[in-house]
């Protein structure tokens, strides 16, 4: 009986690795800004480039930054939930145009719903790099103190919003 | 033929190709300078070599077309130019995406078991090989014959007349 233990413990140990793989995403790249405060930007607003958003306007509530562009499909995927996030008044929500350009990202803006307070136009990308976006869509959630706390790569799906970003949200708005 | 070029041409466009090239290829995008000083280009390489591109995440920055890696492409080519030293610039990197855009997996305490894990499992293996031979009994003899087949055998063997 004991020579078929050994196989057995074996067996059920991989088979443990299996499905603890098989349920991770192995593109997924944590990122090591949460926790650290949101990095310095002074970028132009789509809508009005003549006047700039720094991250010390935003002090004081939770806000979300979604990186989105016209050219990205998946971001019309998401765009819907988020236009009923803003329309909840859940939280505040600032775009980051990454790497578009003005016009489309303004004709995209008026087909798809608008939900963000301001977009930031960051066209040539350097402002994503600071905060190590590697693809679109990402959001990341700040706290008030202008914390990241949260990073979420790939579009925002309504379990995210309700498992995930609505708690986090009313915890970081009433810290216990 | 059709289709193998079609095939062919489907292949070039996906994302990255392969990570045989040790030399990076000229960025597809036309608007990216490129520097005029191979000393600063061969630099830029160097870094670049131990850098993840994080969109084909088995290929370095060197290699891939990714628009990602030629931003960061870029970016190097800028701080390598303004001074900045090689551990300056991974630490740059390492600062927004995390340990996992080096190439080469940093030795910590969170990387040990990718580290030393092989190891552990051969020697794991080559113990086991080992006890497995040792547990071998060495004194086992085949069972003795029985007296009919020593009868057998003698009758045999005289028959043979000695002959080989």
């Amino acid at each position: 009986m004991k020579r078929y233990l050994w196989p057995l413990v074996v067996f059920v140990v991989m088979m443990g690795f299996l499905f603890t793989g098989l349920r991770l995403n192995p593109r997924e790249v944590p990122s090591p800004l949460v926790n650290k405060p949101v990095p310095a930007f002074n970028l132009p607003t789509l809508a009005a480039p003549e006047r700039s958003l720094a991250p010390e306007q935003l002090q004081g509530q939770v806000w979300l930054l979604n990186v989105w562009a016209s050219w990205c499909v998946a971001c019309q995927l998401e765009h819907p939930v988020l236009v009923d996030l803003a329309r909840s008044g859940a939280v505040t929500l600032i775009g980051l145009n990454y790497k578009d350009r003005r016009d489309l990202a303004l004709g995209w803006l008026g087909k798809h719903g608008n939900p963000y307070q301001a977009t930031l136009s960051d066209t040539d990308g350097r402002v994503g790099l600071d905060f190590g976006v590697y693809g679109v869509p990402e959001t990341y959630v700040i706290d008030r103190q202008g914390v990241i706390r949260h990073k979420h790569t790939g579009p925002v799906t309504t379990e995210f919003v309700r498992d995930t970003l609505l708690p986090l949200i009313a915890q970081l708005e009433h810290p216990a | 033929m059709n289709l193998r070029h079609a095939l062919k041409v489907a292949v070039w466009v996906c994302c990255c190709v392969g990570a045989a090239f040790t030399h990076a290829q000229a960025p597809v995008n036309p608007a990216t300078p490129t520097a005029a000083d191979p000393v600063l280009e061969a630099q830029v390489m160097k870094i670049a070599d131990e850098l993840r591109c994080l969109v084909c995440q088995n290929e370095t920055i060197a290699a891939s077309n990714a628009e990602l890696a030629i931003d960061l492409r870029q970016q190097i080519r800028e701080q390598l130019s303004e001074g900045r030293s090689q551990s300056q610039i991974l630490d740059f990197m390492k600062q927004r995406y995390g340990d996992f855009v080096l190439y080469r997996p940093p030795l910590k305490a969170s990387t040990v078991l990718l580290w030393l894990g092989p190891f552990a499992l051969l020697l794991l293996a080559a113990s086991m090989l080992v006890q497995s031979i040792r547990r071998r009994d060495p004194q086992a003899e085949p069972a003795p014959l029985s007296d009919a087949d020593v009868q057998r055998a003698q009758r045999l063997l005289d028959e043979a007349g000695g002959r080989p």
